[in-house]
């Protein structure tokens, strides 16, 4: 395909949408899947055949369009309306030319002024409910690909990464280090053979972040990807998605096949020298293997476990080449910054955190769902104007993030600014994006058992400390919960917790304790107040 | 060859361009604990023991994996870090059943040496107490799971040095298991050259030869040197 080809499929595709009357938009990410968006979008699709509306209407399944507590989820192209938990025989009044039968479903109908939809702003989600994430002709028709167009025939790679650079992206897996360095990292590497690697090994309990994107708006990552190769100098690049994201990889399967048939994936894209395939790596379920040294040896066909660094892999990674990694969101930020420009995305935000963050909302909140704000937002309106609050009846007690890896915030902190640094202030991380509302019949010594017995379950036993001191302090927490446990145990119980921090193999290990330790600092009385009345410790 | 100068634990010593801190700390006299390091075969910093202070450093380095550069300041010896060891050599003693008393390796054993030279004369941890079994399939040798602390040492001597590859791990976590091919008894080892290479290397008493009982098993300590030579001279001498 050459760049006027492009624009010719884009153009087409547009005359084409705009001369239907009606596009109804059926969420079809795993959300609305598990409530039923699927009978909805066959019932719509057997009555449009059955009345002849072919060339009229058409429907389509879609990204997630953010409020997944309300699912299934519909949206109608023609007034932008979005309708919540419609039944297959609701959705059929949306067909009518008549707007009387609309109007039936007014109860239906989302609110578009509520602060959950205008308190957001949608980069990466831009597409999520916008297009059939199974046709490469929508994303073209959204002006997918032509970033990744404008960089081959206008940029050279240099230009790409200062343009990275310039926008202050920061990798959104959660430790936040700057894209652009990593890249300049990567190209500046001597070698012919380097890879970039799309980690979409997503794992934080309650985060669902990556597999929203991957499902929504595959060809999105696809072309991040391929910008990210062209930049630093790679041919071959690898999507290591967990085992358990079944309609992502399916997705992504489709996404690659098209893009290959259009010559958008391959050899001489848009008639370059450039060139880069994407293939599927499936994870086997290990969480670890999210790190980024154990999922490079997992994609090598070696067991998944973590090796020192440095060397980082930008030096030494996949088969000892030099290796881009980046998250799923992390490059689906790249095609809107080439296209708007580094300064368009750099007014966005803080001062060292550019851009929007994707949060997956769940908990105590009226809305759970897929949320993205400007990065800086106060955790505030995150939960009480975009979430909803907490439901009747229920006070509001603490925010988990960064899922295993983070920490507890609790109700006095809840004006802190999301981002990498004040998050990390008050002893929690930004981490890929899992946000868990707890209200106050939740124990917060419970939240720790719960995240340590998670990194007890997934840790790769490769470590000592890790392998054999999250198991110990799983054990102190359940002696807690069970109203066990001794001043000993506390004691003993802050000692591991500074034993992993410091002396871990890798990520996993180290940020174990944090969930304890960001419970302990806010909230030490239930520890407390748990503790029994006997004497002693541990043998 | 370039020369590096570093300062460890106060100590001006050098060592050659791309050697371990570990290495060069040895070669001078400073012995850094370790359980998962042996010479003459790659290191995962895995047991963490050798964990030291580097000014400078946000974190601290594994000595076997950190190569000595110009000017370091090394301390292997603080009190963070004689803490920490000890906690791990008591989360080792509580994680498998570690029964000195009738171990063949009893007084001969390097975590038992490890203990006692950190001064770890009782365990705050949880006695685990699992129920593990041990592996008498094989002709000379025997694996004592409960014995066994996870090093790898004999997973990399049979991959590196023999090329058999035998030994791997399986499972996750505590999980853990020494295993000889895909998981059968040693015995059945289609691989295995019963060369014993993983049982003089093993640390503790979990690869013993058969016939030896309580405190008999000594690991020929030349062997470590044998396999340096192998590897670095291509000779087979002991």
């Amino acid at each position: 395909m050459t760049v006027e080809e492009l624009y010719e499929m884009r153009d087409r595709e547009r005359e084409r949408l705009a001369r239907l009357r009606e596009r109804i938009y059926c969420c079809s990410a795993a959300g609305c899947l598990s409530c039923g968006s699927e009978s909805v979008r066959r019932a719509l699709a057997a009555e449009i055949e059955a009345r002849g509306l072919k060339g009229q209407v058409e429907v389509c399944g879609s990204g997630c369009m953010g409020l997944c507590s309300r699912g299934p989820l519909v949206r109608t192209q023609s007034d932008g309306a979005i309708y919540a938990q419609l039944t297959p025989d609701e959705a059929l009044w949306l067909l009518s030319e008549d707007p009387a039968e609309r109007r039936r479903l007014e109860a239906k109908r989302l609110d578009l002024n509520d602060p959950f939809f205008t308190r957001q702003l949608k980069i990466v989600l831009a597409n999520s409910g916008y297009i059939d994430p199974e046709s490469v002709h929508d994303y073209v028709a959204m002006g997918g690909y032509q970033a990744l167009a404008k960089v081959l025939t206008e940029m050279t790679p240099e230009e790409v990464i200062e343009e990275i650079k310039a926008s202050g992206l920061r990798g959104r897996g959660g430790a936040g280090y700057p894209t652009g360095l990593k890249w300049e990292l990567v190209r500046r590497q001597p070698g012919d053979i380097k890879y970039v690697i799309c980690n979409a090994d997503e794992g934080d309990p309650g985060a669902f972040m990556d597999r929203s994107v991957l499902e929504g708006d595959p060809h999105r990552v696809l072309e991040g990807m391929a910008i990210a190769a062209y930049a630093v100098g790679a041919q071959q690049g690898y999507i290591y998605v967990r085992g358990e994201y079944g309609l992502a990889i399916q997705r992504l399967q489709l996404a690659i096949r098209q893009a290959e048939r259009e010559r958008l994936l391959g050899n001489r894209i848009f008639e370059t020298t450039f060139g880069f395939r994407v293939d599927l790596r499936i994870g086997a379920g290990a969480f670890v293997c999210g790190e980024e040294t154990a999922l490079i040896a997992s994609i090598e066909g070696k067991r998944g476990t973590p090796r020192q660094r440095p060397p980082y892999p930008p030096e030494r990674g996949l088969w000892g080449k030099p290796t881009l990694i980046n998250n799923v969101e992390t490059f689906a930020n790249v095609p809107p910054i080439i296209m708007n420009g580094a300064r368009w995305f750099a007014s966005i935000g803080t001062e060292t955190s550019k851009g929007t963050k994707v949060f997956a909302l769940a908990g105590a909140v009226r809305n759970t769902g897929l949320v993205e704000v400007p990065m800086g937002t106060p955790l505030r309106t995150i939960l009480f104007e975009i979430g909803g609050g907490v439901p009747e009846g229920r006070q509001f007690k603490a925010a988990q993030t960064g899922g295993p890896s983070g920490g507890c915030i609790p109700a006095e902190l809840l004006d802190v600014p999301v981002d990498y640094e004040s998050l990390a202030a008050i002893g929690s991380i930004m981490g890929s994006g899992g946000l868990i509302v707890l209200d106050d019949s939740s124990s917060m010594v419970d939240v720790a058992r719960f995240f340590m017995e998670f990194c007890m379950d997934e840790s790769c036993g490769k470590c000592i400390p890790c392998r054999a001191g999250t198991v110990q302090m799983h054990e102190i927490l359940c002696r807690f919960s069970r109203r066990e446990a001794t001043r000993q145990d506390l004691e003993l119980l802050e000692e591991l917790c500074v034993l992993l921090k410091e002396t871990s193999l890798c990520g996993l290990g180290q940020t174990a304790p944090n969930p304890v330790m960001s419970t302990l600092r806010y909230f030490r009385h239930e520890y407390e107040a748990r503790l029994t009345d006997r004497e002693g410790g541990a043998q | 060859m370039s020369i590096k100068t570093l300062t460890i634990d106060g100590r001006m010593v050098t060592g050659a361009a791309g050697e371990s801190i570990f290495d060069v700390a040895w070669n001078n006299g400073i012995r850094i604990p370790r359980l998962c390091h042996v010479g003459g075969i790659s290191d995962v910093g895995a047991c963490r023991l050798c964990l030291v202070e580097i000014e400078g450093w946000p974190k601290l380095a594994a000595a076997c994996l950190t190569p000595v550069e110009e000017g370091m300041v090394v301390r292997t010896q603080t009190e963070r870090l004689r803490r920490h060891r000890k906690l791990i050599v008591e989360l080792l003693l509580a994680e498998r059943n570690h029964v000195c008393s009738v171990c063949v390796q009893n007084g001969h054993c390097e975590l038992q040496d490890l203990a006692a030279e950190l001064g770890v004369d009782h365990v705050r941890v949880y006695y685990r107490f699992p129920r593990l079994g041990v592996d008498m399939s094989h002709e000379r040798f025997g694996l004592d799971h409960n014995r066994c602390i996870l090093c790898t040492r004999c997973v990399r001597v049979c991959d590196e040095v023999e090329g058999a590859h035998t030994w791997d791990v399986a499972g996750r976590g505590v999980n853990c298991m020494i295993v000889a091919d895909m998981g059968e008894p040693w015995g059945n080892s289609e691989t295995c050259t019963s060369c014993g290479k993983c049982v003089q290397v093993c640390p503790t008493g979990a690869l013993f030869e058969k016939g030896k009982t309580v405190g008999e098993m000594y690991k020929d300590r030349r062997f470590l040197k044998y396999i340096v030579t192998a590897r670095e001279k291509r000779q087979w001498i002991r």
